[in-house]
């Protein structure tokens, strides 16, 4: 940890070095939150080191909670986000599963909690490497969730994180995730904002009700019974449907104060690509070196980068897919299904409600790790060339597998 | 802090706890939160927090609150964590000078979300200090998923997961002594109490673990008639002969300085407090006095054990 990049503000224009968790810490020092409980999980654990030791130095004025378990990092999180606290946490693999149950009350009590998460494969068997399979299995938690590629847009994500959750067309918990490692830890240039322009874009955490509002008191976590439950549940589902308006508004507003805009995927080489890889975090830029070399050669070959997964962008991906011949969809997640992935079922499904009929298969791969590299991804774009030509095909099929 | 005991006054604040809440008819469980909430000061606000149970489905059924503070309820196993983090956020923006009104931290959980799923949540912001009281309303089992055991249910109640039968005598371990693991804390006050006489003890013991600075514990006994099979209107008289009988000392731990509370003149036999009760009616069948005898000796060692604790 190089304590000058950390912890003060970044020189104007000068690219940075860092890895992932130290871009998501300086976010976190630019902001200031107001309470961060969170209990130590590899590869998430430095952030909240990161913070800490901000503290101690009188950097943030953050309330640190080192709680003594996720679940009850994220209990607290709740606590003191209904209190009227902007607050976050951080963690990764069996860290979030501890949290399982909490994700739910969290979105469903409309508390706009952000979390960090670093990628790690869940257990079985025990392994601290990434993939997504922590995040993607809370999938359905009714949290909001943005991935990165790179320390870059970890960084930039986290800075729109508390505008989006916060929005009073939201008010919904976000995930804010990175790749274990291959991000959080890797170093790599980077280009820090300054800080008033992002505590100003970040601004205030003004909710309308909360715990401790002065002349007014409020109660959360009822009990409902069938008769109000299920409006509850389309209220928070109609949430999510309004956050694709301001999640992309706040990555347009990301983009005039940084030059970077954000919106719910990136197209790479996609416009007239026929061989269309789909993909989450760190392997795009993988996947990007090889289409490079693809497109010199002649190939058509494009990726299609998720970055927002939920709430997941049907419609768009759909038509930003019309023109592909062959689509390999890429899971860094068993599903278990017998089917494949998480990431694969959301995609065919939209594929099929848009009435594209391209040939479209699963490609599970990097689980727990296993290491991506060009030549592998060549070989994919090798076999959606082979599947245009006529080529069987599985529709779910691994990658990089030890023979 | 400490001011005389006014009964009339206190009876005369406004009630915390609203009427008109679904609880049963005779539960120690209400009881217990209405007597802590009258030590609340009037005119001082609070934050009540909840662990999953029978109080908060029947308290807080939307869209009606009994609380006429704020409240909030998440999970089961969680009451510690929740009520710590919004006591933290009270620090904070304080701090921050966003708030200046004064709060107070209450949270309420079962023995099931105290002694047992909650237990790790509670010991972790008892440790860390946050300025709140966790109060636990010990029925001695979990009532509100149907009366199955916990590690507070006492030796040989029948319970639906420890039923006496043909060859069961009830519940066969003896119950854990949270008190004293609380007070393992080395948090500045530990209380344990039930309903005697006008309250004083339960609100003397209230007012000093909301008004000490920092993290307090309070164990109240509080009887329920579902679980515990009394008529109603014994309620008044189980609680008192669980004291006399010395089954459940009213006691504090004040700075780790152990202080016994009340000593009855004649304890009266363990008996006293187990007739009322439909969950030991076994106990007193013909041939099953060797088991009130184990019962009476596992009270008799643990009030010693506090008579030396309490320098007694």
């Amino acid at each position: 940890m190089s304590e000058n990049r950390l912890y003060t503000e970044p020189v104007a224009g000068i690219p940075d070095r860092m890895s992932g968790n130290e871009a998501v810490a300086n976010a976190i020092r630019q902001i200031n939150p107001d309470v961060m409980p969170a209990f130590p999980i590899t590869p998430s654990t430095e952030i909240p080191q990161f913070v800490a030791t901000m503290i101690s130095n009188g950097v943030i004025d953050t309330e640190f909670i080192p709680v003594e378990s996720e679940h009850s990092s994220m209990s607290a999180a709740m606590g003191a986000s209904a209190a009227g606290a902007r607050t976050l946490t951080a963690t990764s693999s069996c860290g979030l599963a501890y949290m399982w149950e909490m994700l739910y009350v969290a979105a469903s009590d409309r508390l706009p909690v952000v979390m960090a998460v670093v990628n790690r494969a869940l257990t079985g068997p025990i392994n601290i490497n990434a993939d997504h399979s922590d995040s993607m299995g809370a999938r359905d938690s009714g949290w909001i969730q943005i991935y990165a590629e790179n320390n870059q847009e970890v960084y930039d994500n986290f800075i729109q994180a508390y505008p989006i959750a916060e929005h009073k067309d939201v008010m919904l918990p976000v995930m804010i995730c990175q790749d274990g490692f291959i991000t959080s830890h890797a170093v790599e240039n980077i280009t820090l904002l300054p800080d008033e322009p992002v505590k100003a874009f970040a601004g205030e955490f003004e909710p309308e009700h909360y715990l401790l509002k002065k002349d007014e008191t409020m109660a959360v976590g009822p009990y409902a019974v069938s008769k109000y439950c299920m409006e509850a549940k389309k209220a928070q589902a109609e949430a999510m449907k309004r956050a694709k308006d301001v999640i992309l508004e706040v990555g347009k507003q990301f983009g005039e104060m940084s030059g970077r805009t954000y919106g719910f995927f990136e197209g790479y080489e996609l416009e007239d690509a026929e061989y269309v890889c789909v993909a989450i975090g760190s392997a795009c830029g993988t996947i990007k070196e090889a289409i490079r070399a693809l497109r010199a050669k002649g190939v058509k070959a494009g990726l299609l980068k998720v970055r927002v997964f939920r709430p997941f962008p049907a419609e768009e991906i759909a038509a930003a897919l019309q023109h592909a011949k062959v689509i390999a969809i890429m899971d860094r997640c068993e599903g278990y299904s017998a089917q494949g992935g998480p990431l694969a079922a959301d995609v065919m499904a939209a594929l099929y409600r848009a009435k594209n009929q391209a040939e479209a298969f699963n490609v599970l791969y990097g689980l727990s790790g296993r290491d991506v590299q060009v030549e592998d991804i060549e070989g994919l774009y090798a076999q959606m060339q082979q599947i245009a030509e006529g080529a069987a095909y599985e529709t779910y099929q691994y990658m990089g597998l030890r023979e | 802090m400490e001011q005389t005991f006014n009964f009339k006054e206190i009876q005369n604040r406004e009630d915390r706890l609203a009427p008109g809440h679904r609880m049963c008819a005779g539960c120690g469980g209400t009881i217990a939160t209405r007597n802590v909430l009258k030590a609340l000061h009037p005119g001082d606000k609070a934050v009540i927090g909840n662990a999953t149970g029978c109080l908060e489905v029947s308290t807080f059924m939307y869209p009606y609150t009994a609380y006429e503070d704020s409240y909030i309820h998440t999970a089961f196993a969680n009451a510690g964590a929740t009520l710590a983090g919004a006591e933290t956020a009270y620090r904070a923006l304080k701090k921050k000078g966003k708030i200046d009104d004064t709060y107070k931290f209450i949270t309420f959980g079962g023995d099931g979300g105290t002694y047992d799923i909650g237990l790790q949540s509670l010991s972790g912001a008892m440790e860390r200090g946050h300025d709140m009281v966790y109060v636990c309303y010990d029925n001695g089992a979990y009532m509100n998923t149907g009366i199955q055991r916990s590690s507070a249910t006492p030796t040989y109640a029948d319970t639906t997961t420890t039923p006496a039968g043909k060859v069961s005598n009830g519940k066969p371990q003896t119950r854990k002594d949270l008190a004293q693991i609380m007070a393992a804390h080395h948090i500045p006050y530990v209380g344990q109490t039930t309903f005697i006489g006008n309250m004083k003890d339960l609100y003397t013991k209230a007012e000093k673990a909301i008004y000490t600075p920092g993290a307090a514990f309070l164990n109240v006994l509080a009887p329920c008639p579902r679980g515990w099979r009394y008529e109603t209107g014994d309620l008044v008289e189980i609680c008192k002969s669980a004291v006399e009988t010395c089954y459940w000392p009213l006691f504090e731990v004040i700075d780790g300085k152990w202080i016994l509370s009340y000593k009855p003149k004649n304890k009266l036999p363990l008996e006293d407090f187990l007739k009322r009760q439909g969950r030991f009616k076994h106990l007193f069948k013909p041939g099953n006095e060797h088991l009130i005898e184990a019962f009476q000796a596992e009270v008799d060692k643990r009030w010693e054990e506090l008579l030396f604790l309490c320098q007694e």
